[in-house]
C-alpha cells in the first residue's frame, strides 16, 4: 500500500459533517484549490468533493411493483405504463420499465427520422411530476391468482415499490460524435450533419464524477449519492464496465471505460433531475442527474480531484460509417477544454462542437449535493467492493 | 444621409395571402417599388390556395415598414416570425443539441455561461428545432391546414 502524508476516514469525514465542520467543494472550486494549494494542503483543508452530470443514460429504468390492487389476486405477464410495455417475467406483480422503450404503437422510423415522442422516460419523468399513469396488465390467471386483467389509473403514491435501478450510467469519458458521409443521420449523440460538420459530445468535463476518481479510490457497492434529485446507491461496476483502458498518466481513461449501475427510490426523486428524452431518428431514453461525493481522504485522491478540463481527452469517432460497421477507428483524441470552446480542429477542418450534457444542471447538482453535505442531511458510505479498475 | 437611414434594417416576417390574392406579384413590389432585398426562406401553398410565405427582407428602416404597411394593404396578415416560435423556458435544460441543426444560430451556446441563448430575431421560423430538441422544448406555431 502506498503511504501518504495526509490519512482521513471516512467516519472522520461524517463526524465533521454532523457537526457542520466539514469543508466541501464542488469539483470546479476542487480544481482551483489544488492548483492554488498543492495537493498535500488541499487534501489537509477539503474533506469533500462533490461532482455531477445531467446527461442522456439510456440504460436506466423502473424497477416496480403494483402490488395487489383489487381482489382477485393477479399475477401479471404482460404490463404496460401509458401504453408503454413493460418486462413483467418476474413474480407476481414486480415489473421492469426501461427508458429507452418507446409506446406500443410508435410509428418507430418507419416515417424516417422517427419521433419517438413518449416511451420509458417519459412515463419515469410524468410518475415523479405526481401525474397519474395508465396502468394496464395482462395475465393468464392461475388458481393462485385467478385475474386475467387490470386497467386503471395510477400514480407514484400508489406504487408499493419504485425505485429507479440503472445498469449503466456515468460513463467515464465517452466518444464525440462525427459523420464522415455525405448524408445527415440521427443517432443517440444527436443528430450528425454530413461532411465533418458538427462533433456531439457528452460529458460535464472536469466535474463529471467518474474523472475525479479515475480509478475507483472510492467509489464502490454502497456508495450513497444524488440520483435523480434524491438519494441512491452505487450497486457496482455497471455492464460494459472496462476496468483496464489505456489511460493517459493522470489516469484517465483514453476511450469509454468505466461505469455504474446505481438504484434509488423514486419516491424521493424530483423531474428536474428525470427528464424523458425524444432523440430524432434514435428513440427514447431518459436524463438522469447523478451526483457523487468524493471523499478527500489523502493526497492522491485531491490530486485526482485536482482534474482539469485540459486533462480530458475524448476519442473522436465517426458515426457514419465505422460506427455502425464496428470499426474501431479512432480518429484522433480532443480534450474536453477544446470541445466547450466551440470549435474544434478534426482532420485539419474546423469543426463546430455540439454539447449533448446540460453543464448548468450538471453543476446544479454538484452543488445541490455539496448544500445536503454542509447541512449534515447526507453522510458518506464506505464502499463495501470497490470497482475493479487497473 | 443620417447614420440610421444607411444602416441596413433586417427582419424575418411571415404573410398569409388569401386565395384572392395568391396570383398577384406582391413580393416583386416589394423589391421594385421599396428597394427591399428579399430572402424566401419558406413557401407554401395551400390546396384551398391560402399561401403562406416566410421572408427575410432587408433594406433601409423606413423602407421597411412601409414595404409591410403595402403587403397589409394588399390583405396579406403579416406577423413577425419572432411571435410564431417560443421556447419553454421551464423546459429547457441547456443540453446545446439543438445548436447542431438551427441554420440561422438563432439557437447558440453562450460559451461562457454554458446556457443555449434563444436569439428570436435571427430565427426563420424553419421548425428543425422542435423535432430536435429532446424534450420538446421548443414549438412553432403550425399554419392552419398546414400540415
Ligand atoms: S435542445 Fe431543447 S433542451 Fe436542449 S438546449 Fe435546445 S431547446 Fe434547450
Ligand atoms: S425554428 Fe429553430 S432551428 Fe429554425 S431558425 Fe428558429 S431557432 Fe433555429
Amino acid at each position: 500500500m502506498a503511504s501518504f502524508k495526509v490519512n482521513k476516514t471516512i467516519a472522520e469525514i461524517n463526524e465533521r459533517i454532523r457537526q457542520g465542520k466539514a469543508v466541501v467543494l464542488n469539483a470546479e472550486e476542487m480544481t482551483e484549490a489544488v492548483r492554488r494549494m498543492g495537493k498535500e494542503k488541499a487534501a489537509r483543508e477539503i474533506d469533500v468533493v462533490t461532482t455531477g452530470t445531467f446527461s442522456p443514460m439510456c440504460s436506466s429504468g423502473l424497477l416496480f411493483n403494483i402490488g395487489q390492487q383489487d381482489p382477485p389476486t393477479l399475477k401479471t405477464a404482460k404490463v404496460w405504463m401509458n401504453d408503454v410495455p413493460a418486462y413483467a417475467g418476474l413474480a407476481a406483480v414486480d415489473s421492469y420499465l426501461g427508458a429507452t422503450e418507446p409506446t406500443e404503437d410508435d410509428p418507430l422510423n418507419k416515417v424516417y427520422p422517427g419521433r419517438f415522442k413518449y416511451g420509458g422516460g417519459h412515463v419515469i419523468e410524468d410518475l415523479v411530476r405526481g401525474k397519474a399513469v395508465h396502468l394496464r396488465a395482462e395475465a393468464y390467471g392461475t388458481d393462485c391468482y385467478p385475474r386475467k386483467s387490470l386497467d386503471k389509473k395510477i400514480t407514484l403514491s400508489e406504487l408499493p415499490y419504485a425505485h429507479l435501478l440503472n445498469p449503466r450510467n456515468c460513463y467515464q469519458n465517452y466518444n464525440a460524435a462525427v459523420n464522415l458521409t455525405s448524408r445527415i443521420i440521427y443517432t443517440y449523440m444527436g443528430p450528425l450533419k454530413p461532411n465533418l460538420r458538427n462533433v456531439n459530445f457528452a460529458t460535464a468535463g472536469r466535474i463529471s464524477p467518474l474523472f475525479n476518481d479515475p480509478l475507483f479510490r472510492t467509489i464502490g457497492l454502497g456508495t450513497r449519492i444524488f440520483l435523480g434529485g434524491g438519494t441512491g446507491y452505487v450497486l457496482g461496476a455497471g455492464t460494459q464496465h472496462v476496468a483496464a483502458p489505456k489511460r493517459t498518466e493522470r489516469g484517465l481513461p483514453l476511450s469509454p471505460a468505466g461505469t455504474l449501475m446505481l438504484k434509488g427510490d423514486l419516491k424521493g426523486m424530483n423531474p428536474r433531475y428525470l427528464r424523458g428524452l425524444s432523440f430524432l431518428g434514435y428513440g427514447c431514453s431518459l436524463a438522469v442527474g447523478v451526483g457523487i461525493p468524493i471523499p478527500i481522504l489523502n493526497e492522491e485522491i485531491a490530486w485526482f480531484t485536482g482534474v482539469d478540463d485540459s486533462d480530458i481527452q475524448m476519442p473522436v469517432k465517426d458515426y457514419g460509417h465505422d460506427y455502425p460497421n464496428c470499426l474501431p477507428r479512432v480518429i484522433q483524441h480532443v480534450t474536453y477544454e477544446d470541445l466547450k470552446s466551440g470549435e474544434v480542429e478534426i482532420m485539419g477542418k474546423k469543426v463546430e462542437t455540439v454539447p449533448m450534457t446540460s453543464y448548468p444542471l450538471s453543476l446544479e447538482v454538484a452543488n445541490t449535493l455539496k448544500s445536503w453535505i454542509e447541512k449534515g442531511e447526507f453522510l458518506l458510505t464506505e464502499p463495501v467492493e470497490l470497482l475493479p479498475s487497473a | 444621409m443620417s447614420e440610421q437611414q444607411t444602416k441596413v434594417y433586417r427582419k424575418n416576417i411571415h404573410l398569409t395571402f388569401p386565395p384572392e390574392i395568391s396570383g398577384k406579384p406582391i413580393v416583386s413590389d416589394l423589391v421594385r417599388r421599396y428597394d427591399l432585398t428579399v430572402n424566401i426562406l419558406k413557401a407554401q401553398i395551400t390546396p384551398r390556395k391560402e399561401g403562406y410565405l416566410t421572408l427575410e427582407i432587408s433594406g433601409v428602416e423606413d423602407n421597411c415598414l412601409k414595404g409591410i404597411a403595402y403587403l397589409r394593404e394588399q390583405d396579406v396578415t403579416v406577423t413577425d416570425v419572432s411571435q410564431r416560435i417560443s421556447r419553454d423556458e421551464e423546459s429547457c435544460m441547456h443540453c446545446g443539441m439543438c445548436t447542431a441543426i438551427c441554420p440561422t444560430s438563432a439557437l447558440a451556446m453562450d460559451l461562457e455561461k454554458r446556457l443555449v441563448v434563444f436569439d428570436k430575431e435571427r430565427c426563420t421560423a424553419c421548425g428543425l428545432c422542435t423535432r430536435v430538441c429532446p424534450v420538446g422544448a421548443m414549438n412553432v406555431e403550425v399554419e392552419n391546414g398546414g400540415l
